[in-house]
C-alpha cells in the first residue's frame, strides 16, 4: 500500500481528529472491513510480583499493516506478543484481535483466535522431538487437513526460507539459524492474517536476515498480511520501511525502495521504553526525534 | 500457616488439573496414538523394572519369615503371607514407587523442559491444548499400565517366594502353591487392582503439575522432576493406608 507524503504524519495520538480523513481515503482504495484494526490494545497494563512490565500500553496495528517495535533488551516486547495470542492476560485493559475483544476469552475461545495468527518465538521453540516436517506441518495435522495437502503446503513452506534439504532432519540437527528459519515456515504455514515477529534475525547473518525481512514485506505488500516485526537491528528497520514488493511484468517479485514522493504508509515504528511506549509513529519521525534516548537507540550516538 | 496454604493452593492445582484432563476425555480431538505410545513406555517399558522388584520382595519376604513359621511349625503356611502381603501391599505399592522413579521423573521431565523451551506456549499458540495433547494421555497410560504392572509384579513375587521356599528350604512346591492359593480371596485380587489404579492418578496428575509448572530454565527442571518423584512416592504411601482402610470397609479385606 503506497501513498502520497502528506499522509506520513498520523500519529496513533491524533487518530481520533484524522479518522474520518482514514475513511475517505481507505474507502477510495480498499473493502470497509479494512476498518476493523488487526490487533488493538486499549491501556493495558501487567506486572509480575510488584515488577510493572507494561504500564498503560495502547497502539493498534491495522489490517495489511506492519508494526515494528523496538526497545532494549527486557522492555516487554515479547511479553506484548505473548499477549496477543492470550498466553498471558492482562491486569487491566483490553486487548482485541480482529475485532474480538479476547481479554476474558477462555483456554477453549482463544483457540479459534490462535488460528488466525502465526507466531515467530523469540528462540524458536521448536517441538524437538518432532523432525523438521511435522514441526512445519503441526498446524495443519491438529486441523484434520488431508497428508497430500499437508505434505504439498509443508514442502511450499520449507522452500520458502530455503529449507527443503532438512526436511527429514531433528531440530537438535539444524543450527540457530535453519532452527529459526524452520520456526518461521512452522508460523506461516496455513496462511495466518496476522503474524508476529519476535526478533526473527537475531543472529543470523546478513543474507538470511535479509531473507527474512523479504519474506515479512512480500506478506505485508502483496498477501495483506497484518504483523508485529520485533526487532534490535537496524537494518531491519530499514528495509521494512522503506522497501516494498511489487511482481514485475514477468511476473517476479521485486523489492523496490521508496522514491521521494512516494511513502509507505504500511509500516510504523513503535518504541517501548520501561513499559511504556515513548515513541510511535513512521520512520521518517524516528529519525528526526530529539529524544536523546531514542537519537541514542537509534543512531548509538 | 503459609506452607499450609501454599499446600492447599498446590492440591487445588492438582485436583484442577485432573478435573480439566477428565472432562476433555469426553470430547475431540483426543490423541489415541500418542496414549498407546505412552502405554507402551510405561507398561513395556517399565516391565522389567517392576518384574525385577516383585520377584525379589517375595523372595525376601519368604526368606525373613520362614524361619518364625518353622519355630511355630506352620511353615507350610508360609505362602500365605507372601501372597497376601504381596497382593494386598507390597506389589502395588512398590510398583507404584518404581513407576513413580522411572515414569513420573521422565514426565516432569519432559513436560518441564518443553515448559522452559516454550514449547508448551507454541503449541498452544498453534491451537493444541496441552492438556488434551501431553497430559490426558499420560494419566490414562498410567491408570491403564499401572494395575497390569502390578498384577505381573505379584505374580513374580509369588514365583520368587516360591523358588526360595523350594531351593532353601526344600519345601514341595505343592505345599506351597496349596498354601499361596488359600491365602488369596477375591477380595484381595480386587483390592490389588484397584489401588494401582488410584496410584496411577495420582503418580500422573502430580508429574504432570510439576513439569507443566516447571519456572526457572533447567534448575527449574531438576527441581521439578525431584518435586514430582518425591511428592508422589509420599502420596502414594499416604494414600495406600486410607485406600487400604476404605476397602476393608467396602470389599471386607483383612477379616480371617
Ligand atoms: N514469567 C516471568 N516472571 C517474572 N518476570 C518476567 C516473566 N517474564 C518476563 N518477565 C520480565 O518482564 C520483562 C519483559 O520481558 P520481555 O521478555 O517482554 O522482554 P523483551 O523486551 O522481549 O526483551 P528481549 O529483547 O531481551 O527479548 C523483563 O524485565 C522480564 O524480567
Ligand atoms: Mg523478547
Amino acid at each position: 500500500m503506497l501513498s502520497l507524503n502528506e499522509n506520513d504524519t498520523l500519529d496513533e495520538n491524533e487518530i481520533g481528529e484524522v479518522e474520518p480523513l482514514i475513511a475517505e481515503i481507505d474507502e477510495a482504495v480498499d473493502a470497509p472491513d479494512r476498518m476493523r484494526p488487526a490487533i488493538e490494545f486499549r491501556d493495558v497494563y501487567l506486572s509480575f510480583d510488584d515488577k510493572v512490565i507494561l504500564d498503560g500500553v495502547s497502539f493498534t496495528v491495522k489490517k495489511g499493516q506492519t508494526k515494528i517495535v523496538l526497545g532494549r533488551s527486557g522492555s516487554g516486547k515479547s511479553t506484548i506478543i505473548r499477549m496477543i495470542l492470550g498466553l498471558l492476560k492482562p491486569d487491566a485493559g483490553q486487548i482485541l484481535v480482529d475485532g474480538e475483544e479476547i481479554t476474558g476469552y477462555s483456554e477453549p475461545d482463544m483457540m479459534s483466535v490462535r488460528q488466525k495468527i502465526g507466531m515467530v518465538f523469540q528462540e524458536g521453540a521448536l517441538f524437538d522431538s518432532l523432525p523438521v516436517y511435522d514441526n512445519v506441518a503441526y498446524r495443519l495435522i491438529e486441523q484434520g487437513v488431508p497428508e497430500d495437502e499437508v505434505d504439498i503446503e509443508v514442502k511450499r513452506m520449507l522452500r520458502f526460507v530455503d529449507l527443503e534439504e532438512a526436511i527429514e532432519k531433528m531440530p537438535s540437527e539444524l543450527s540457530g539459524g535453519m532452527r529459526r528459519r524452520v520456526g518461521i515456515a512452522r508460523a506461516l504455514v496455513g496462511d495466518p492474517q496476522i503474524v508476529l515477529f519476535d526478533e526473527p534475525t537475531a543472529g543470523l547473518d546478513p543474507p538470511t536476515a535479509r531473507t527474512i525481512c523479504e519474506l515479512a514485506i512480500k506478506l505485508r505488500d502483496l498477501q495483506d498480511v497484518s504483523s508485529i516485526f520485533v526487532t534490535h537491528e537496524m537494518n531491519n528497520l530499514r528495509y521494512l520501511s522503506s522497501e516494498y514488493a511489487t511482481v514485475n511484468d514477468e511476473g517476479q517479485v521485486v523489492y523496490e525502495k521508496e522514491g521521494e514522493k512516494l511513502c509507505l504508509i504500511n509500516t510504523e515504528i513503535m518504541m517501548i521504553r520501561d513499559g511504556e511506549i515513548i515513541f510511535s509513529g513512521k520512520d521518517e519521525e524516528l529519525q528526526r526525534n530529539k529524544d536523546p534516548y531514542i537519537r541514542r537507540f537509534i543512531h548509538g550516538t | 500457616m503459609h506452607s499450609l496454604l501454599r499446600f492447599l493452593s498446590e492440591l487445588q492445582d492438582v485436583s484442577l488439573l485432573l478435573w480439566q484432563a477428565f472432562l476433555s476425555l469426553w470430547s475431540k480431538p483426543r490423541y489415541l496414538g500418542e496414549t498407546i505410545r505412552q502405554m507402551d513406555y510405561v507398561g513395556v517399558g517399565s516391565l522389567p523394572i517392576v518384574l525385577l522388584t516383585g520377584f525379589f520382595t517375595g523372595a525376601v519376604l519368604l526368606l525373613q519369615t520362614f524361619e518364625t513359621f518353622q519355630y511355630y511349625s506352620m511353615q507350610n503356611e508360609s505362602g500365605r503371607l507372601v501372597a497376601t502381603s504381596l497382593i494386598r501391599e507390597l506389589g502395588p505399592v512398590l510398583s507404584a514407587l518404581m513407576v513413580s522413579g522411572r515414569i513420573g521423573s521422565a514426565i516432569a521431565a519432559e513436560l518441564g523442559s518443553m515448559v522452559v523451551s516454550q514449547q508448551i506456549d507454541a503449541m498452544r499458540a498453534l491451537g493444541t491444548d496441552p492438556i488434551r495433547k501431553l497430559v490426558v494421555p499420560r494419566i490414562v497410560a498410567l491408570v491403564v499400565m499401572l494395575p497390569l504392572l502390578t498384577v505381573a509384579a505379584d505374580i513374580f513375587g509369588l514365583i520368587g517366594g516360591g523358588v526360595v521356599a523350594s531351593f532353601m528350604y526344600n519345601q514341595e512346591t505343592s505345599v506351597y502353591t496349596y498354601s499361596v492359593r488359600t491365602g488369596i480371596s477375591t477380595s484381595d485380587l480386587l483390592g490389588g487392582i484397584i489401588k494401582p489404579i488410584f496410584f496411577g492418578l495420582i503418580i500422573g496428575s502430580i508429574a504432570c503439575h510439576k513439569g507443566l509448572n516447571t519456572s526457572g530454565g533447567t534448575v527449574g527442571v531438576g527441581r521439578s522432576v525431584t518435586n514430582a518423584v518425591v511428592i508422589s512416592s509420599i502420596w502414594v504411601i499416604i494414600f495406600d493406608f486410607f485406600l487400604s482402610k476404605l476397602l476393608q470397609y467396602i470389599l471386607d479385606i483383612g477379616r480371617l
